[in-house]
């Protein structure tokens, strides 16, 4: 199913949490909105559920408008970050809600329902805990649950708010895995919010990055990670080294001193230089277009992290790269380092 | 949503409740913080206390309980049956105490019974709406409270009295309010309207809104919404308000007294009724009917007792399992 977006604004106060927000999200798609908080993607998440309304704009699902309907009327499953099980029922009971209001016209019998609820518990592998209550539960098998009972009424669209936001670490990742297979499993169109890059880069298949109310990229996974649209998109998805230079006329400084790499089209005027940690080449001190002394360096697994005070610049800027452990860094060397990658975006104020 | 929540004992409940919502008549804030910080001290204190002194302390309070609280509790039952058993159920069947008790039981069904609505309708306004005016309603809540029930009956004479606003258009329509059923109602509705909204406004602002959208997303209507998850929801919290608005309905004596014109065998409750026989030298009758009222007062306080364990078992947040790794 199909979900289009056309010029969604809101604003609570004077604080405007979706600023003319344009999306198309095609079927069977599994989608992230990423973002940091305040940035809209709970509340554009909220609006497409009909959970919450828009003060102007669009929203169609299917070609069809769904303004003109409440959040019953549109077969929309909504997982909410802390599950929002219904604590007086039972785990069965929970997931048959769904079944149980439908009108009296179009609702199932009592040994269908059971056989679609059993059904469901199965595909969470959650069976064995039809007869318990949701506080009897971990967290985990919570967010499972609730899933389960979203997808009892059948949805048209999956929508998902910070799924595995209340989660341990380790059971985030398993429920990341899990997530994505169970959609390919069904295929059911989905949107899923978090503030995670690594979770939104690793389950979607399309990233929308989000800021301040507007949508900064969308992209695939490689996409926003490889070519990042905004300095916005830069910094926040991946670990960046950031210096201000100075671009005039197709040449970058740093401080006083020249870099030797081409502005690619930036304007002149400050601006800011965006490398990846492990897009820092090194070399022996006086090769490259930058000088550090290793103050500090930590080694794990394939790589060592250094921390290097940058000679020239302003002051003393620190930055941290990674780099192979084909040559280990010794605390107190100085070395030359060159931007293998790397992307110039105008600075803003 | 918080999982972490203060947790908020049903007897600190009313009181929590008015220093935490943004009354405007709510006392100092910060008073909460700091009784608890004295409490704690106290505690700690009074385990270090050598054991005279913590003897002293415990009899002190056990006979200030007894002289105030327990001593009067036993002279009502012992008065009442002062001259046996038979004088105390003849004092009960006589027909004045029976229309008192049909009519403190009739009053009582139905101040409970609107008020269980209204206040049902009042907390759910105020805990799951945002609107301009909400603390002005909650502090309109809380006004019987602050208002002597004196004052309280008067505003109703004021009213429907034969030289009140409306007296005369009632009078010319011969609709009975005051000294009849439909007065000492609406005055007990007045008195006892805060205790099912104060009881159920800390609940539900607490459990917030979220089961209620996941029921609307789910395709529930609003009334199924209301009756399956949000009433299942605040069940004790509704009884445990209704249980003492029930109690202060029936022992209400303030209020009742300006409006009921005390008619006998017609508009006396109990509690009216207590007192007139007290009056008229009817020792016997007049501490029979009250012993009535004293068991009421022991019943809701052992349900009381209940009820507030099963709040307590509802709100304390039991530690979330661990994931299997």
């Amino acid at each position: 199913m199909t979900i289009e977006v056309k010029n969604i604004v809101k604003r609570f106060g004077s604080f405007a949490a979706l600023d003319n927000v344009d999306l198309k999200v095609g079927k069977g798609e599994l989608l992230a909105l990423l973002g940091p908080s305040g940035s809209g993607k709970t509340t554009l998440l909220r609006i497409i559920a009909g959970l919450d309304w828009p003060d102007a704009g669009e929203v169609t699902i299917d070609g069809e408008d769904a303004l003109g309907h409440g959040a019953s009327e549109r077969h929309v499953g909504f997982v909410f970050q802390h599950y929002a099980l219904f604590r007086h029922m039972t785990v069965f009971e929970n997931v048959a809600f769904g079944l149980r209001v439908q009108p009296r016209a179009v609702r199932k019998d009592e040994a269908t329902i059971r056989a679609r609820v059993k059904e469901l518990l199965d595909l969470v592998q959650l069976d064995w805990l039809a007869n318990r209550y949701p506080s009897q539960l971990s967290g985990g098998q919570r967010q499972r649950i609730a899933l389960a009972r979203a997808l009892a009424i059948e949805p048209r669209i999956l929508l998902l708010d910070e799924p595995f936001g209340a989660l341990d670490a380790k059971v985030r990742k398993e429920l990341r895995q899990w997530l994505r297979s169970l959609h390919n499993e069904i295929h059911v169109t989905s949107i899923f919010v978090t503030h995670d890059q690594e979770e939104a880069l690793e389950v979607a298949n399309r990233v929308v990055v989000m800021d301040k109310g507007r949508i900064e990229q969308i992209g695939s996974p490689g996409e926003v990670y490889d070519n990042p649209a905004t300095a916005f998109v830069h910094g926040f998805i991946g670990e960046s080294i950031v210096l201000p230079v100075e671009v005039s006329g197709g040449s970058v400084r740093l401080g006083d001193r020249p870099l030797n790499i081409a502005a690619d089209g930036a304007a002149s005027g400050a601006s800011k230089l965006f490398v990846r940690r492990h897009d820092m080449q090194i070399g022996p001190a006086g090769t490259g277009s930058l000088e550090g002394a290793v103050r500090h360096v930590r080694s794990f697994g394939p790589i060592q992290r250094a921390e290097v005070a940058l000679t020239g610049g302003e002051g003393k800027t620190v930055i941290e790269i990674d780099a192979p452990r084909d040559r280990e860094l010794q605390a107190g060397e100085i070395i030359g380092l060159q931007p293998r990658r790397y992307r110039i975006f105008a600075a803003q104020d | 949503m918080s999982t972490q929540t203060t947790f908020v004992t049903p007897a600190t409940r009313l009181q929590a409740y008015s220093s935490t919502a943004d009354l405007a008549i709510s006392p100092p804030s910060g008073r909460d913080a700091s009784t608890r910080a004295r409490s704690a001290v106290a505690s700690k204190d009074l385990r270090s206390e050598p054991g005279p002194i913590r003897f002293i302390i415990i009899a002190l309070a056990i006979s200030f309980l007894t002289i105030f609280v327990v001593l009067p509790l036993l002279v009502v039952f012992a008065s009442a049956f002062s001259k046996g058993i038979t004088a105390y159920f003849a004092a009960l069947a006589e027909p004045e105490a029976l229309s008192a008790i049909r009519l403190t039981l009739l009053v009582a069904a139905i101040s409970v019974g609107l008020n269980l609505v209204f206040g049902v309708i009042a907390a759910w306004a105020i805990a799951k709406f945002e609107f301009p005016g909400k603390t002005f309603l909650i502090t309109l809540i809380d006004l019987p409270f602050s208002v002597s029930p004196v004052i309280s009956g008067l505003v109703f004479v004021l009213l429907f009295g034969a030289q009140g606003y409306w007296g005369t258009w009632l009078q010319a329509h011969n609709v009975q309010i005051l000294f009849a059923v439909p007065g000492i109602a609406l005055a007990t509705i007045f008195v006892t309207f805060p205790f099912v909204a104060r009881s159920l406004i800390p609940l539900m602002q607490e459990q917030g809104t979220q089961e209620e959208e996941a029921a609307i997303s789910l395709g529930a209507s609003g009334l199924q919404t209301f009756f399956r998850v949000t009433l299942p929801n605040i069940k004790w919290g509704l009884l445990y308000g209704v249980l003492l608005c029930n109690a202060r309905a029936m022992g209400e004596f303030g209020a009742v007294s300006v409006v009921s014109g005390h008619i006998r065998g017609e508009t006396n409750t109990m509690p009216l009724l207590v007192e007139i026989l007290y009056n008229e030298y009817q020792f016997v009758a007049s501490f029979a009917i009250a012993s009535l009222l004293a068991m009421l007062a022991l019943i809701t306080l052992v349900v009381k007792t209940v009820l507030e364990q099963r709040l307590d078992e509802g709100q304390t947040p039991r530690d979330e399992l661990r994931d299997e790794p």
